[in-house]
């Protein structure tokens, strides 16, 4: 699903990033953990192809990343891929199911309100389907954003510190609601966090430094 | 879920700002429309006023005024002139026609004008009702003056002296309306006409013979036929001529000033002075409106560029979610473009708007022919402009959006 080989980065001259080969099968789960500053949220980016200018190669469903066109990457990424950030990110000036609506129209999907309506039922956000999404509380604006990651059935869902702001409670729900989510869409999920809670629930680990 | 629904929502969610943009677009849209409208309309009609008349000829005074008294009905009269001096001028080889008229009275502000019958083929106005005016205070008015003075076939009425209402009635004098004309969007839809000898009975008095016919030295005036050519007593307010020749206009007016109590001026040379001494107003109302209209970009400009700081996030995840640098590029274009669409679509509907309350409020803007139900081509400019005006001022914030880095605005530096 994903191949990582001889990967750097660098954001200036003098720092660059290294990465480690890592190769993730389909519908695995894998931790990625690290300190502040080890590259956890960069190499995550370069993995979903928000970040192009690397050396080495990253391929993503036997394709490597550079080798698409710009456009190209936009559409692969809206199609193959989920992103869900530790701040929800959701567009305030539209109502859930617009936001959710987002996902499939950017990504030049057909709009499926089926699977709109499945995805908020399984998420409990049914009867939020109308509200505005400044009406909603953290954990459903959390759900909003995890539906919206899920809604086109991506391949894989990147998850960037998605419990670091919770309380145990409310950890250990959002990260059973992800491996749950991406157990039913057999999804490949990847979790950047250095949230140590999250050791136990996602055994395949790779730590940078 | 279409761009321009997206785009809506956004500017749905900033209302104040929206309806700000929105309100001072739309009022410098509506200035310069009122200002087209009223400009394009009085321009035509002027125009049509003066169709086919090359000279007018009235007593000395203010060139200006003879026209817009004589052509337009707007003014007082200059004086009155002696009818055979009219009529010596009249005789001139360069002058085609001459039309007599005779002014000075008017009923509910619809003025009365003694002339000829040429006078009304010179607009090729059509009677609506009943027959042109043929006896001595016989009536034939204009469209505008029936449906609002409310003069019907057969109605008698006096009129008063001066054209305000409240002036001296004349009440032992009673004209008859006999015939109501066709809407023409002339001047005449606001004229009470009969001939001439009405005017000078209601003033004169009596029951004076005009007919002549067994008089054996008699020669029929050329411009009142019923009296003398060479009659001396008679007056009339002016006379408008139409030149035989392009000659007329270089040795007719000099002629005619020449002449001691005698004054010539050009419709032509007046309505354009007219329109210059209208026009530092209209520059003047026109400059307010497109510094509306700057003001309104700019604050589109600010708005776009201050919710950019605000959409950021937005932005970037839009771009997560699969969105090309264009898309977005677009989109901020297309805010800017739906603001001053809205704008100026809210603008020219005010315009509109505004002329026909105007004219429903206001008998002035009635008699004057003015309308907010007529459409221009230039408007389609107005709309264009202003859409350009949208774009131009999204241009800088939509580069913005298409250069935005995901990446460092995803991982919150």
């Amino acid at each position: 699903m994903i191949q990582i080989s001889n990967l750097s980065f660098s954001y200036a001259p003098q720092s660059t990033l290294r990465f480690p080969d890592v190769e993730v099968k389909k519908g695995e789960n894998i931790l990625l953990l690290g300190e502040s500053g080890s590259g956890k949220t960069t190499l995550l980016h370069l993995m979903g192809g928000l970040l192009r200018q690397y050396s080495g190669s990253v391929k993503v469903d036997e394709t490597e990343l550079s080798t698409l066109s710009e456009s190209s990457l936009d559409k692969f990424r809206g199609q193959k891929i989920g992103f869900i950030f530790q701040k929800n990110h959701l567009i305030s000036a539209l109502s859930v199911e617009k936001n959710l609506v987002m996902a499939p129209y950017l990504a030049g999907l057909p709009i499926n309100e089926e699977r709109i309506e499945q995805v908020l039922a399984s998420l409990g956000l049914s009867e939020k389907r109308k509200s505005k999404v400044t009406e909603l509380s953290q954990g459903q604006a959390q759900r909003v954003a995890i539906a919206r990651a899920v809604l086109n059935k991506p391949s894989i869902i990147f998850a960037d510190e998605p419990t670091s702001a919770l309380d145990d409670k409310n950890c250990n729900k959002v990260i059973d609601l992800l491996l749950n989510v991406a157990s039913q869409n057999q999804s490949t999920l990847i979790v950047a966090t250095h949230d140590q809670r999250l050791k136990d629930k996602i055994s395949n680990q790779l730590i940078l430094y | 879920m279409s761009l321009f629904s997206l785009v809506w929502n956004y500017l749905k969610a900033r209302p104040l700002n929206t309806a700000i943009n929105i309100v001072l677009l739309s009022l410098g849209i509506a200035v310069i429309t009122i200002l087209l409208l009223f400009n394009a309309q009085l321009e035509k009609k002027i125009t049509e006023s003066a169709r086919g008349i090359d000279l007018v000829v009235g007593a000395k005074g203010s060139p200006l005024q003879l026209i817009l008294c004589n052509i337009f009905h707007m003014d007082f009269p200059t004086g009155n002139i002696k009818l055979a001096e009219a009529e010596k001028i009249s005789r001139n080889r360069l002058v085609k026609r001459a039309i007599p008229l005779a002014l000075g009275d008017s009923y509910q502000t619809y003025r009365i004008v003694g002339t000829s019958r040429e006078y009304a083929d010179l607009y090729k106005v059509e009677l609506s009702q009943g027959e042109w005016w043929n006896n001595v205070f016989d009536v034939t008015i204009g469209a505008n003056a029936a449906e609002l003075s409310g003069l019907k076939m057969d109605d008698k009425f006096a009129s008063a002296h001066g054209l305000v209402s409240g002036g001296h009635s004349h009440d032992d004098h009673q004209y008859v309306v006999k015939g109501i004309l066709k809407k023409s969007n002339t001047v005449l839809d606001n004229l009470i006409l009969c001939n001439v000898e009405s005017v000078w009975q209601l003033h004169e008095g009596g029951h004076e013979q005009m007919h002549h016919e067994f008089d054996s030295s008699f020669i029929p005036s050329r411009l009142v036929p019923s009296v003398a050519s060479s009659d001396s007593t008679k007056e009339i307010t002016s006379m408008l001529i139409q030149y035989r020749s392009p000659m007329g206009a270089i040795q007719l007016p000099r002629f005619v000033n020449s002449q001691s109590s005698l004054q010539a001026a050009s419709p032509a040379f007046e309505t354009a002075r007219l329109f210059s001494i209208l026009g530092v107003g209209v520059e003047i109302l026109m400059a307010f409106a497109y510094v509306l209209i700057v003001i309104s970009g700019l604050s589109i400009f600010i708005a776009l560029y201050n919710s950019l700081k605000e959409r950021r996030y937005d932005m970037a995840i839009m771009r997560s979610m699969g969105a090309t640098r264009s898309k977005l590029f677009v989109s901020i274009l297309l805010e800017g473009g739906t603001l001053t669409l809205l704008g100026s679509l809210i603008g020219l509907f005010m315009g509109h708007g505004v002329l026909v309350l105007l004219s429903m409020m206001m008998v002035e803007t009635q008699k004057a022919g003015i309308s907010g139900f007529v459409f221009y081509p230039q408007e389609w400019i107005i709309l264009g402009g202003s859409l350009a005006l949208g774009l131009i001022c999204a241009i800088l914030p939509a580069i913005q959006a298409y250069r935005v880095d995901i990446s460092k605005i995803l991982s919150g530096n």
